[in-house]
């Protein structure tokens, strides 16, 4: 399937690694991406918080470039922020036309305009409704046979529940889980997994985030989790990025790989650690599981990697 | 000759909603006073489907145990009184049906546990008066008249009155206290409920003290700027008051209205945000943290405040760089959109920016073309 790909910032810029490994796992999957690479920034709910309007033009003209990628089926994005920075400016946008033709008039210089009812899913939504869970499965080369895993899904990807379209029908704060299952991996249950990292507020109070960052990884310790999976690069930067700090802030060790999603599915169908980037993260994963062998060969055997 | 259409010929569809049920409930029990642990207790309970959990705690406390502690008043979702957690889910007891709360639950047992982030006096009545209403005091919850005071009513636009309506819908019933994710590691957050009744006196054109109050707010460490935008709050309240999306309205009102530069950089992360993106199309990273504490200009990172915040985070910065997650190219420049996009973004800016009145859509007030048009039929019916 073709998609108009918006990778977001962080992907890009702090977690380089994230857009790199959906470059990996896209082909193995028959994604197509289209790149839009043209967009700016979601605003991620921060200009929203400044001025509505703006973010409702900067977001509808990032739409208004997706629908002109010829052949897309649909909008994808590789980020909860984005998802929800999203899903809050094409709610106003799509509810009401005379608002939607307001906000197209700072489009209209470029030629460009858009038409409410774009459909934009995050990578992991895609990954659930559009490919399907027997299909992913299907494609596992490597299952995560006894590796536990905690999802962590971010707040923006879960609430409010009627914008993101989460129901009976499209249980889509499960769908971490369901993935996981999917991959071959045990889905380890603990308090933080649809908590808020802490990210949003570390300027302000760096405190307060980094002991939401630390109390839900080490939940996840306490779980006996492994690792960790957030389709969210802004919980990977609280949760990966600062965990050193975390850990000074929760007053324990904690040493709790968190990986991207498109990295999770990667192993699994047979990538290797270094080609998705698992080298770059802060808690290393590969010095935690010692993945040469097969996918999981056991925990805290390895001795770093390379 | 038209008349009354003969009823059509199928058999009348059965109504099974008022039959019978049973419905087992887990309730949390605790009483501090006798110094025992908190336990779980299940009782079953008859009832037709769509009564509501707080009508199966009153039957299990009249058939089976009397000592079950709940607090209710009008049971019809207008008093506030019996906020719980159902199946971990925040919210009022009288306004959860028991079908519905049996399709959340895991093991087809209703679990129904008190309201987080508040003491509990004994099982599910928690103690609002500790947490609840010691924050609402903290924002000065009246309105501080404009002097003179007018001789007969007040004359406000009616704009401004909608705009604070939503606020008003609140009924205190504490189910956004009880699952703010800020205040579960920082208890002196002042917190979803109180910061969205502040937003109801900000807003109202009659009150006197509205930078006072925005300062206030901005200046305390547990201030607006302690929300972690988890949308918790907003998917807690029963009653669509949004606590979150007013208290954003309060960092609007306080950053880009009043220009309150606070000593939280709340007001510089904002503008620091949102300036990065008008000059770089894509966020720069590497700059957000020392602007944040020194103000937008390059030479932010060799302010005192932003020299010690980036010698606390060395740790941090010291393996972004040794994992090559950042190189030093990308920390120092930053990434961009092409020219031609980010002069495009620059103008949207510039368009917006310069309006004299900012345009704000609400869809709790507006509502959608779709509603709208069936409220218009509705009306012409």
């Amino acid at each position: 399937m073709k998609v108009a790909y918006w990778p977001g910032c962080v992907s890009r810029g702090f977690t380089p690694e994230l857009h790199g490994s959906v470059a990996q796992v896209a082909p193995l999957l028959d994604i197509e991406l289209v790149e839009l690479d043209r967009a700016c920034c979601t605003g991620a709910g921060v200009i929203a918080e400044h001025n509505q309007e703006l973010a409702d033009a900067l977001n509808a003209r990032t739409f208004a470039l997706a629908q002109q990628v010829e052949g897309a089926d649909l909008m994808m994005n590789i980020c909860s922020t984005c998802q929800g920075a999203q899903a809050e400016c094409q709610e106003r946008l799509d509810a009401n036309a005379e608002y939607r033709s307001l906000v197209n008039e700072h489009l209209a210089p470029e030629g460009l305009s858009y038409e409410a009812g774009l459909t934009n899913k995050n990578f992991l939504w895609l990954l659930v409704e559009e490919i399907g869970l027997e299909k992913l499965t299907s494609l596992v080369r490597k299952p995560l046979t006894n590796l536990k895993v905690g999802p962590f899904y971010g707040c923006y990807i879960v609430r409010p529940t009627d914008r993101l379209g989460i129901d009976d029908a499209h249980p889509r704060d499960t769908y971490l889980a369901q993935v996981i299952e999917a991959l071959g991996g045990t889905v380890i249950e603990y308090a933080g997994s649809h908590k808020c990292c802490g990210f949003p507020i570390i300027t302000m109070n760096k405190e307060v985030s980094l002991k939401q960052a630390g109390r839900h990884l080490g939940d996840a310790v306490d779980a006996n989790a492994d690792c960790l999976v957030t389709p969210c690069p802004l919980c990977h930067l609280n949760l990966d990025l600062q965990q050193p700090l975390a850990e000074r802030a929760a007053g324990r060790d904690l040493n709790m790989p968190v990986l991207h999603l498109p990295q999770l599915v990667g192993l699994a169908l047979g990538l290797s650690p270094k080609d998705l980037g698992m080298a770059r993260h802060v808690v290393k994963p590969t010095a935690v599981i010692d993945w040469s062998t097969s996918v999981v060969a056991g925990v805290g055997g390895a001795s770093g990697g390379w | 000759m038209a008349g009354i259409a003969d009823p059509p010929d199928v058999a009348p569809v059965e109504d099974h909603s008022s039959e019978l049920q049973e419905f087992t409930l887990r309730i949390r029990r605790f009483n501090p006073e006798t110094g025992e642990a908190p336990y779980w207790e299940e009782h079953t309970v008859e009832l037709a489907p769509h009564r509501s959990v707080l009508e199966g705690l009153l039957q299990a406390k009249a058939r089976f145990d009397g000592s079950i502690g709940v607090r209710c008043s009008c049971r019809a979702a207008i008093c506030g009184s019996c906020g719980v957690r159902v199946n971990g889910q925040p919210g009022l007891a009288c306004h959860t049906h028991l079908d519905k709360a049996l399709s959340t639950a895991k093991d087809g047992v209703i679990v129904v546990e008190p309201m987080g982030n508040m003491p509990v006096i004994k099982d599910l009545i928690v103690d609002m008066d500790a947490v609840h209403w010691k924050k609402i005091q903290r924002v000065t919850p009246w309105l501080i008249n404009k002097t003179p005071i007018p001789e007969r009513e007040y004359v406000v636009p009616r704009e401004s009155m909608v705009d604070v309506t939503q606020t008003m819908a609140c009924i205190q019933c504490g189910a956004c206290v009880s699952d703010c994710l800020s205040m579960e590691v920082h208890p002196e957050f002042i917190g979803p409920a109180a910061l969205a009744k502040a937003y109801r006196f900000v807003g109202d054109p009659r009150d006197a003290e509205q930078f006072e109050r925005l300062n206030d707010l901005s200046e305390d460490p547990a201030g607006i700027y302690d929300c972690t935008h988890c949308f918790k709050c907003i998917e807690a309240c029963p009653k669509g008051v949004a606590p979150m999306s007013q208290i954003m309205r309060l960092r609007r009102r306080a950053g880009s209205d009043h220009d309150i530069v606070d000593r939280n950089n709340g007001q510089r992360h904002e503008e620091t945000m949102t300036k990065l993106i008008r000059d770089f199309g894509l966020l720069h990273e590497a700059e957000m943290l020392p602007r944040s504490y020194g103000g937008y200009s390059w030479f932010a990172k060799f302010s005192p405040a932003a020299g010690l915040e980036l010698l606390d985070s060395l740790p941090v910065i010291t393996r972004a760089l040794l994992r090559r997650k950042v190189t030093p190219m990308k920390a120092i420049f930053g990434h961009k959109i092409p020219k031609g996009d980010l002069q495009s973004i620059q103008r949207i800016f510039e368009e917006i920016e310069s309006k004299e009145e900012r345009v704000e859509f609400n869809l709790y007030i507006s509502g959608t073309d779709e509603d709208n048009a069936e409220n218009v039929k509705e009306d012409d019916a």
